[in-house]
């Protein structure tokens, strides 16, 4: 009897740990590229992710746009927002440390600091929350578990980022070049690819699904300038797990440590179940240094 | 990290200097020993004397940080784990003298009995000997950084996944340390230590004892790690940061090479946070998260990673600026913060020791326009 209760326990977790699994994945999703593919350990993701959230903030208590529609609006809206700040600064900045990827984390982490202390002068220190569209509110209850619409939106949301960021890699033209440019740089430049301008477009990518991360977290709680500071850890642990620039290696990270955490959590408390999820990669990590999913390659390191 | 010169890094390529040159260092330590033991005590009014202790601390713990990051290559990210670690076992020993002294505790500290345990956890016992705490302190932040390094250099984890296993260690010693209230005192941590050893920490004269202690323990890490880095073993730091597989061909097993820098920067992290919470009076656990560590590093960035002194100065200035600008202006220093980081990696790399290095090395050429000094 006590085994089929630990699993009718679990099994009650489930959709807990899916949902911490898709916003983990959502936060994680633009890092695999800036980080796991172009290899800068970017700390200003939180900071995006944070200029997402706050985009939809001000399309909302600003513009004054209703909350029924004014999510859809501040999807593509923080995309573009926060895809064009991380543009510019891998144009002024990033650029030149390709490489040099402990020197990128300080960097990063300055450009960071700037940017939560602009949140503070321009929003105020104190959260605010962003109403979600009356569409969401509520859930369904299947089989006694309570399932509410705006985490069922967000995994929907993460969904249709991973298949839209498969789609655009593995179709079309530019994803092709990108991934090219990924895996044999020099061999890219002399087969006529302009890999500045793909480097370019790679942190477009990454800064943009930020941004699209930050709109999600508005659902789930209020928003601060220290918001992405939260989810900016964690969701490097996801790409490191994941194994670095590998997109079903995020997918599959980001929900095994979301449902590690909410399985956890029930019987150790929610301090402990960080101590066991920190210990669990480190065993992870004794079994597959470079993460569950490489690109197989002859160089030695 | 190719780019920083030769110079700055191996201590055999001083070759030609003059008899000057070489007495130059020996005489600067001298010089700033006796200022920060004769001058500034005499000086200084006890609150700023002691600002300058807890300056100090930092100091050593950025004497770690550029033996393991600067010699070799490992940006550790997580050294408020170690400062707290230290930290906790010397304040757990401090609490324990108050509450010995205090007939009304009942024998454990005041957040123990709000949470309604009457008897002192084992955990805490040992604590009670001054000499357990500052074993504790020191020892245990290098047995835990010694285990983990062991477990994640053995299996080559490095560069980026190291840094941010470090960083992912801070963040869950926080939550624990917070969440574990009934042990740790949570968000409050501990704090309110009326004396140390049995005199009054509120006194002028034990505050300025208190320093002198600092400025010997910084003085003695720093020679200590100054032998580590021109030892045989800094030649092979250096070079496992440099080419960690070359030195693995060559027959060295850059695991224990790494782990043995690792240990020692947790050391000098514990003895810092040891040292700090005699000096501040409190530990908790907001000087001990994610930023706070990544503070720890950029300050020794600021200074100059590849060399002790400005890995030393570093942390002090950046402490003492942080100290001068935050109260008056805090949004503006947080700008100011974050700009300064951007410029420092920009524009030196090397830190202010790479600044004061060129320019000596400037300096150098100019009075000697054939380039060789015999």
């Amino acid at each position: 009897m006590r085994t089929v209760d630990t699993i009718n326990q679990l099994l009650a977790q489930l959709p807990v740990g899916l949902s911490i699994g898709a916003v983990l994945l959502l936060a994680a999703l633009g890092l695999n590229f800036t980080f796991g593919q172009m290899g800068v350990i970017n700390m200003a993701h939180g900071e995006l992710i944070m200029v997402g959230a706050y985009t939809a903030f001000v399309a909302q208590a600003w513009v004054g746009l209703p909350s029924s529609y004014a999510l859809l609006v501040a999807l593509p809206a923080a995309f573009a927002v926060t895809g064009l700040l991380g543009l510019a600064l891998e144009a002024g900045l990033i650029r030149h440390f390709y490489g040099r990827p402990l020197d990128t984390l300080l960097l990063t982490f300055g450009i960071g600091l700037v940017l939560q202390q602009l949140a503070r002068d321009v929003f105020g220190a104190p959260n605010v929350s962003v109403p979600a569209p009356p569409w969401l509110a509520g859930g369904l209850t299947v089989a006694g578990m309570h399932l509410p619409y705006a985490r069922l939106f967000i995994l929907a949301l993460a969904a249709a980022c991973v298949a839209a960021t498969a789609y655009y890699l593995s179709r079309s033209r530019s994803g092709r070049r990108m991934r090219a440019v990924i895996h044999n740089r020099d061999l890219a430049a002399v087969s006529g690819i302009a890999v500045r301008r793909v480097d370019a477009a790679t942190f477009f990518l990454g800064s943009g699904l930020a941004g699209v991360a930050g709109v999600a977290l508005t659902l789930i709680g209020p928003t601060g300038p220290t918001t992405g500071t939260n989810y900016i850890v964690d969701a490097f642990l996801v790409v490191v797990v994941g194994g670095l620039g590998q997109l079903r290696g995020t997918v599959l990270a980001a929900f095994a440590l979301g449902l590690l955490n909410a399985m956890v959590e029930p019987w150790s408390g929610a301090s402990l179940a960080k101590v066991v999820v920190f210990a669990a990669i480190i065993v992870f990590l004794q079994l597959r240094p470079q993460g569950m999913f490489t690109v197989r390659t002859r160089a030695l390191t | 990290m190719t780019s920083t010169s030769a110079s700055s890094l191996s201590p055999a390529a001083a070759p030609a200097r003059s008899r000057a040159g070489r007495l130059a260092g020996p005489a600067v330590f001298v010089g700033v020993l006796a200022v920060a033991l004769g001058v500034l005590p005499a000086v200084l009014e006890p609150f700023r004397l002691n600002l300058v202790a807890q300056y100090l601390c930092f100091a050593i713990v950025g004497l770690g940080i550029a033996v393991a990051w600067g010699r070799g290559g490992m940006l550790v990210l997580g050294q408020g784990v170690f400062f707290g670690l230290g930290g906790y076992a010397m304040g757990m020993y401090l609490t324990l003298e108050r509450v010995s002294s205090d007939p009304l505790s009942g024998g454990v500290p005041d957040f123990m009995s709000w949470s309604g345990i009457s008897e002192l956890p084992l955990l805490w016992r040992p604590f009670a000997h001054p000499a357990v705490a500052i074993a504790t302190a020191v020892l245990l932040p290098g047995l835990v950084a010694a285990l983990l390094g062991w477990a994640v250099f053995r299996q080559r984890v490095r560069g980026a996944y190291f840094a941010i296993l470090n960083q992912a260690l801070a963040a869950a010693f926080v939550i624990l340390l917070i969440n574990q209230q009934h042990l740790t005192g949570g968000t409050n941590g501990l704090t309110r230590f009326p004396t140390l050893f049995g005199a009054s920490l509120y006194s002028a004269d034990t505050k300025r004892w208190v320093y002198v202690a600092v400025v010997l323990v910084a003085a003695l890490v720093y020679l200590a790690f100054r032998q580590v880095v021109r030892s045989r073993y800094g030649a092979l730091l250096v070079a496992v940061r440099d080419g960690e597989d070359r030195v693995r061909f060559l027959g060295y097993d850059p695991t224990w090479v790494k782990t043995l820098a690792y240990t020692l920067s947790a050391m000098a992290a514990g003895v810092g946070g040891a040292l700090f919470v005699v000096v501040m009076g409190i530990i908790a656990p907001s000087s001990l998260g994610i930023v706070p560590s990544l503070m720890m590093v950029l300050a020794v960035a600021i200074g100059g990673r590849f060399s002790l002194a400005g890995a030393a100065l570093g942390a002090v200035l950046m402490n003492a600026a942080e100290t001068a600008f935050s109260e008056s202006f805090a949004g503006g220093w947080t700008y100011l913060q974050g700009a300064l980081f951007v410029l420092v990696i920009v524009f030196a790399p090397r830190g202010l020791a790479g600044i004061a290095e060129s320019a000596a090395g400037w300096w150098r050429s100019r009075r000697q326009p054939q380039g060789s000094s015999q």
